[in-house]
């Protein structure tokens, strides 16, 4: 496997923000996050959870509530504004306030033409969804306290809404409320405090559920407005409520961190008198879970935790596999982390600033496994805090450390760094070309001398640069005429070679001599979520969110005989298996033979010299091979060498002097910088 | 049973209460509980012991209410009979004979008997025939299942019966009786966090599909919609910490009751999620709970052989306790005041247990410390004692250190008080010896009482009640008077004769016979080879003999005028008892996994009387229990019983006893002797059969002189058989009227009478 000295990276002080609600989309196959500093991601459920697109937020702008219409996405949150997403170029389209003060909850109805938010001066207003934008139809009769959730009737003629107290049915129609329906206060001294409805689902049958503040889950009628039953969930709060398509299930979050899932079955077998019956229960949250939702096979979940949680329901699931088991989402599917690898500069990327440290050295040789002395500690050079209100949406350090470039939604900002000996200076280039006003992706050639920055309609710009400043050289352009944006972007170490993938999952190739587009790889049905081209070969290695992986030949426009032989024997169960996806390529210019991988949890080389390990092998074999001789282990070894070593991997770069950066950031540290969750008694402490 | 089968061992007296879940009769009146080979009927508002439904010659093993008739019960036995009783009357009714396997357990739904057979576990519907016949046999069986848990908690009957829910290991059953078709479901052994999925009991609901399984690491689970493959669904709730030992369903299906080794009564409410009452301190691990079929009374019973009937506000309003024996570390004793044995009962106690009323009377506590119920704690016990002849002195040893480095012991002696009726403590020694107290023995005259203890130290002391010189007081405190030794070798048993002259002390292989008078060893007596294991003096007749048995397998026999070894035969004793009230001597010998008993006069070494394969166990413990009254067999072989009965406990805790084919005939007679005595409740009924009884004795009065039983006319013969004979075994009211009408027509003295002038 070789040896490398390793610079165990950990003051990369990343903070995930929590999950503030989720929406689901059925036909897309859909789930979009919304998290606490405003950004929105989308999910692809069908594909292993890949993280297909993110949209940075902004300073002081909280969501409250997620609606998918259709395909269009809708946010609102207590700056009173509802928001929709060009999920396209993946940014905000448009915002319109709404005039009700701050909106604590927004949902679309099923026929999608109608949107519904619930405000906080009691009124709760509809909006009509137009070819382009939103337009505000009417009021429904004005409450007296905010409307804190709302559901429509799948009909789309009734909507419940709850309240401080109390559930309204509204007739949309008319407007005006059908029924009140007052929900318990708490006993002893929590019969002060009012009791909030969190949460509140609609069912076709007139079930109204309803998730409140006291901890219960109450199923209401709606032909009588009366109490049918209820259910105590928790001591604190039920936060989130969902209900499965098909109306027999229904998931509950609560604040303590568990999920209750409550199912409709009939009591007595084969027969119809069927009724809500609390079943299972999950524990994989450690604090308030402020969003649930079931989808077809499984229910995701997140809360102030930051996981996104997928729990397979595996009475719903044809075929065990790996997409069926438990998935946590921890880390962003991008790459958060430049390296500078000719200077040993790392460049880290937070919401609202940039870091840039040195990375220490250290001193001699160790045996393998052994820690060296630092003899110079890492350094903190530059940090780089955000002009404006949007967060950041890509930057990059070139490989020589002389520049640093970064996009938020609205500017691009280049910086030339000088760094001599111990003086850091930094001078920001002034005068952009006018094309380079925002980016999706950012990347800088090999040698420094070309910046390229994805931007809308899958299009590369090139920009050369030079001590004087930045010249605009051209715009690449796919022939397929894709319209998503780009999220990766390859360079190739001579100079001559760019790929770029896009949310389309198509993957284009660039002659950079020419600036022409070379070729397109032949679209696979999963995204890519790292590639790179090989220095020597010029071979474009591909990861994808499947696990899958192909190696593309730029100059033969086709897929190598490795890569042949790889999809004609299958990759390994445990490979496949695996729930995070590979976020980084590398080559090892000493063997060529090695490819360098790495996810969350593991790093490995892949030896395309050695055989490739069938389902029968012994997959991680590393332990085995040490205690076999020199023959033998010959005969045993395979193409895959994992090494599992670090934990919560951010990032891994090989650096020229052949040691390697693994950027960590373990969940531990992350969890105790979460705010305290609420105090449980638990059994023997 | 081999050579006489009129005496035969059997569960009398002292046996489990706890095997089986107990039943509450449905006017919650009574308690059944199985009891060895006994059904036990008590009554729930007294607590005391009512009969017994005797007639199965073995363990019984399960019971259960016949759903067609609530005052009938079926029992099934180890014997393979199901016998089905009139509870209240204690009538035998009916016998089916199970003939392929023992039946183990029974469960009774709707005229359909499952069993599980021991060597196969299978799970077989046995379907009981429909017949008038006494003794039935069932043929019709049919097997359901193999993969069953030998834990009959494991297994339980469906809404209305028509499904029956079974449990093994990982995997729950259900079967459908209608559709002959088996669901199986299985969990993981373990998961990440720990748990322990095995399944430890099961309860379904009486009027939903639901099926409440209780687990190894304390959870319970609440399954549904178990008809489908992929859909079933469960939830999970988690109170107990440690295995739930039992669960049961209230009869409305509004409560679920649980129970484990917290020894805390849960209820759980069904459908509410996790609201819950407890009623904690119950005593021992909860084994199993039932509920009265009107809900109002639940019934627990309990690891220490103990029922406890609790209201169902969760209020206790009796306990039976039956003989504890968790961890018999003392002999079997009896207390010659009450004829009650002493043995070990809760932990620092020792239980004072009649045996002729099968009634737990009470605990002393020895110890006297707070005893901390958890597991791998070092706390004392009861591990020696003693009664002098009189049961006026008890003497006691309790310890704790299983290592004897760090060894703790105290020699306790306890007077009778007469006032209180009780033992109370007169001297505690506090290092009575250096090392670990082997033996003890009181001696047997009735002028002077001396203890006299044998320890690991290789010294025997005498103890002695004298005016301590110190104190000055009345009371008079045991103090050491001799201390004895020889050739520093540890005393192994300790003995004095019938006469209290001589004591017998063995060290290892040699015996030393002294003189208490002058504390002078007047002889060693030494048979090598083989260490000497028990130790006693014959009686009565053959007091000039001494016995002793050794770890080499010999049975020996010291006359002691001679000092010569009068007999000695090679059989390996475990445990040899004297008869206190007569010459024989009851010997126990294990060998090739069957104990064997012999019953001999030290006189004579050919023996009275020999039980081969009394039980398959070790004895380690035995005792005589004087009779009451003495029987007058005359029988050579069962002779020995007349005046005592021989009780030993087996290694598996089984109390086991002998009983005689005459005794038996006894109990028998007296148990089908119906009697409605005058404390008959006064009814309307009473007072019209009243009314005619004093009638009837006036009239007897005329003809007869006065006697304390009056003669029955012939009438009345009618009258007794109506009214004596079970309500439900009588034919039609109507067919019996006119009998009963003519019965009081016919009148033997001609005095008229309008059978209906005191009807009005």
């Amino acid at each position: 496997m070789g040896e490398f000295k390793v610079h165990r990276v950990r003051f990369f002080d990343y903070m995930p923000s929590g999950i503030r609600a989720l929406a689901f989309n059925q036909d897309t196959e859909r789930m979009a996050v919304a998290r606490m500093d405003g950004s929105v991601e989308v999910f692809h459920c069908s594909d292993r959870f890949f993280q297909e697109k993110i949209i940075p937020g902004r300073e002081q702008c909280g969501i409250e509530g997620l609606s998918w219409v259709g395909e269009r996405l809708f946010s609102a949150g207590l700056n009173g504004g509802i928001t929709e997403y060009d999920l396209t170029n993946q940014k905000v389209k448009y915002t319109i306030d709404a005039y009700g003060g701050p909106i604590w909850t927004i949902t679309g109805n099923q026929q999608g033409t109608h949107l519904a938010v619930g405000c906080e001066d009691g009124t709760v207003k509809l909006f009509e969804v137009n070819e382009d934008q939103i337009q505000f139809e009417r009021n429904l009769d004005r409450q007296k306290s905010r409307i804190i959730s709302l559901s429509w009737h799948p009909s789309g003629s009734k909507i419940a809404a709850g309240m401080m107290d109390m559930i309204q049915v509204f007739n949309v129609e008319t407007g005006h409320s059908i029924h009140r329906m007052l929900a318990d206060r708490g006993a002893g001294t929590s019969r002060s405090k009012e009791c909030v409805v969190w949460s509140v689902v609609y069912l076709s049958d007139g079930t109204i559920i309803t998730g409140d503040s006291v901890g219960m889950v109450k199923l209401w009628d709606d032909q009588t407005g009366t109490l049918i039953k209820s259910h105590n969930v928790t001591k604190c709060d039920v936060l989130a409520l969902s209900v499965s398509q098909n109306e027999d299930s229904l998931v509950a979050g609560t604040s303590e961190g568990i999920v209750v899932q409550f199912q409709f079955v009939s009591m007595v077998l084969e027969k119809d008198d069927k009724e809500w019956v609390r079943t299972r229960t999950f524990r994989n949250h450690t604090h308030d879970i402020r969003a649930v939702a079931e989808i077809t096979t499984a229910v995701v979940s997140g809360g102030m935790d930051a996981q996104l949680v997928v729990r397979p329901l595996l009475d719903k699931i044809e075929v065990r596999s790996a997409a069926s088991a438990l998935r946590k989402i921890h880390f962003p599917h991008r790459r958060l982390v430049s390296c500078a690898r000719k200077s040993g500069l790392m460049l880290f990327q937070y919401p609202g600033h940039l870091e840039l440290w040195r990375l220490g050295e250290s001193e001699g040789k160790g045996t393998p496994g052994s820690s060296l002395f630092v003899k110079r500690n890492p350094e903190k050079l530059l940090q780089l805090k955000v002009k404006g209100e949007d967060h950041i949406r890509c930057s990059a350090v070139s490989p020589c450390g002389g520049w640093i470039v970064y996009s938020t939604a609205s500017t691009l900002r280049l910086y030339r760094l000088h760094c001599d000996n111990n003086n850091i200076s930094i001078t920001k280039i002034s005068k952009l070309p006018k094309v380079l006003s925002s980016a999706n992706q950012l990347c800088f050639s090999s040698d420094s001398s070309h910046l390229f920055s994805a931007s809308a309609q899958s299009s590369v710009h090139i920009a050369s640069l030079s001590q004087s400043g930045c010249k605009f050289v051209g715009t690449l352009k796919p022939k397929s005429g894709s319209h998503q944006a780009i999220h990766l972007l390859a360079a190739s170490e001579d100079g001559k070679w760019l790929a770029s993938a896009n949310s389309d999952h198509e993957v284009h190739i660039y002659n950079l001599q020419t600036q022409k587009a070379h070729c397109t790889v032949p679209v696979y049905s999963s995204a890519v979520t790292a590639m790179g081209i090989h220095p020597a070969t010029n071979c474009l290695f591909m990861m994808h969110a499947d696990q899958q992986m192909f190696e593309y030949s730029i100059e033969q426009k086709q897929y190598t005989d490795w890569s042949r032989t790889v999809q004609r024997k299958g990759l390994h169960r445990f490979w496949v298996e695996r729930d995070t996806p590979c976020l980084n390529v590398m080559f090892n210019p000493q063997n060529p033979s090695h490819v360098i991988l790495h996810d969350m949890y593991m790093l490995c080389i892949i030896d395309q010299s050695l055989p490739l390990p069938d389902d029968k092998t012994q997959f991680y074999n590393q332990l085995t091979l040490k205690s076999l001789t020199e023959e033998q282990r010959k005969s045993q070894s395979h193409a895959f060498k994992v090494c599992k070593t670090f934990k919560d991997i951010l990032c891994v770069e090989l650096m020229p002097d052949q040691s390697l950066v693994v950027v960590e950031r373990p969940l531990e540290d992350i969890a105790t910088q979460l705010p305290a969750p609420i105090k449980q008694k638990k059994f023997a402490t | 049973m081999v050579e006489t089968s009129d005496i035969r061992v059997v569960r009398c007296g002292g046996s489990k209460v706890n095997l089986t879940p107990p039943i509450i009769s449905s006017d919650s009146r009574f308690v059944l509980c199985t009891s060895g080979d006994l059904v036990k009927v008590y009554s729930t508002r007294t607590e005391e012991w009512l009969h017994s439904l005797q007639g199965h010659t073995n363990q019984v093993t399960g019971i259960t209410l016949n759903p067609a008739n609530h005052l009938q019960v079926y029992s099934c036995s180890v014997d393979g009979t199901v016998k089905l009783w009139d509870f209240i009357d204690g009538i035998l009714i009916k016998v089916q004979l199970v003939e392929v396997h023992e039946t183990v357990e029974i469960f009774l739904s709707s005229g359909l008997c499952v069993s599980a057979c021991p060597e196969c576990f299978q799970l077989v519907s046995v379907h009981l025939p429909k017949s008038a016949e006494q003794e039935v046999e069932a043929k019709e069986m049919s097997a359901v299942s193999s993969h069953i848990s030998k834990n009959p908690s494991c297994t339980a009957f469906g809404r209305g019966g028509e499904y029956i829910a079974f449990a093994r290991h990982l995997q729950l059953n259900v079967y459908f009786f209608r559709k002959q078709k088996t669901y199986s479901f299985s969990l993981k052994a373990t998961d990440k966090k720990g748990a322990k999925n095995a399944f430890t009991c099961i309860a379904c609901h009486p009027t939903d599909d639901c099926i409440a399984t209780g687990h190894e690491d304390g959870k319970i689970r609440l399954w549904r919609n178990f008809i489908h493959k992929k859909e079933y669904t469960y939830s999970t709730q988690h109170w107990h910490h440690n295995a739930v030992n039992t669960l049961c369903f209230t009869p409305e299906g509004t409560h679920l009751l649980s129970g484990g080794i917290e020894s805390v009564l849960v209820q759980w409410q069904y459908g509410a999620g996790n609201r819950k009452e407890f009623l904690p301190r119950l005593g021992g691990s909860i084994l199993h709970i039932s509920a009265s079929s009107d809900g109002q009374l639940f019934c627990t019973s309990h690891s220490d052989n103990k029922i406890t009937v609790i209201e169902s506000s969760f209020k206790v309003c009796g306990v039976i306790q039956g003989l504890v024996k968790d961890a018999v570390l003392t002999d079997l004793m009896i207390d010659p005041r009450s004829k009650a044995l002493v043995l070990n009962g809760k932990p620092g106690h020792l239980q004072f247990y009649s045996l002729l009323r099968d009634k737990h009377l009470y605990n002393l506590d020895i110890v006297q410390q707070e005893y901390i119920y958890e597991a791998g704690l070092d706390q004392f016990e009861v591990v020696k004692a003693a009664f002098d002849i009189k049961g006026s002195w008890l003497a006691t040893v309790e310890e704790r250190g299983k290592k004897s480095s760090d060894l703790e012991f105290f020699l306790k002696l306890w007077a009778f008080d007469e006032r209180t009726q009780s033992f109370v403590l007169n001297t505690t020694i506090t290092a009575a010896h250096t090392d670990r107290i082997i033996s003890m023995c009181f001696s047997s005259s009735e002028e002077t009482t001396m203890l006299v203890t044998a320890a690991e130290d290789s010294q025997f002391k005498a103890w002695c009640q004298g005016a301590d010189a110190d104190t000055q007081q009345d009371q008079n405190f045991w103090s050491c008077d001799f201390v004895g030794s020889y050739h520093k070798l540890n005393p192994t048993n300790c003995s004095f004769s019938a006469d209290s002259s001589l004591l017998a002390v063995s060290f290892q292989e040699v015996i030393t016979i002294w003189s208490p008078d002058t504390w002078e060893m007047l002889t060693t007596l030494c048979q090598p080879p083989g260490v000497i294991r028990d130790l006693c003096f014959g009686r009565l007749s053959c007091s000039k003999y001494l016995l002793g048995t050794t770890t080499k397998n010999l049975l020996c026999c010291w006359n002691l005028l001679t000092c010569e070894l009068e007999w000695s035969t090679s059989v390996d004793v475990s445990k040899l008892q004297p008869d206190p009230f007569s010459e024989n001597v009851a010997a126990f010998s294990y060998q090739s996994k069957h104990t064997d008993l012999f019953v001999f006069k030290p006189s004579e070494p050919r023996p009275l009387f020999t039980n081969k394969n009394v039980c398959s166990e070790k004895v380690h413990r035995a005792v005589f229990v004087p009779r009451e009254e003495p029987l007058n067999s005359c029988d050579e072989s069962t002779q020995w019983l007349n005046r005592s009965q021989l009780y030993f406990l087996t290694q598996n805790m089984d109390l086991l006893t002998f009983s005689t084919a005459t005794e038996e005939d006894r109990m028998l007679s007296s148990s089908k002797q119906l009697v409605i005595d005058d404390s008959v409740a006064v009814t309307p009924f009473y007072l019209l059969l009243g009314k005619h009884r004093q009638q009837q004795q006036k009239l007897n009065t005329q003809s007869h002189p006065v006697s304390d039983k009056p003669q029955q006319t012939q009438g009345s013969v009618t009258i007794k058989e109506l009214l004596h004979t079970p309500a439900h075994v009588l034919p039609a009211a109507s067919v019996l009227c006119s009998m009963f009408v003519n019965s009081f027509l016919i009148s033997n003295t001609g005095v008229q009478q309008d059978p209906l002038s005191w009807l009005t």
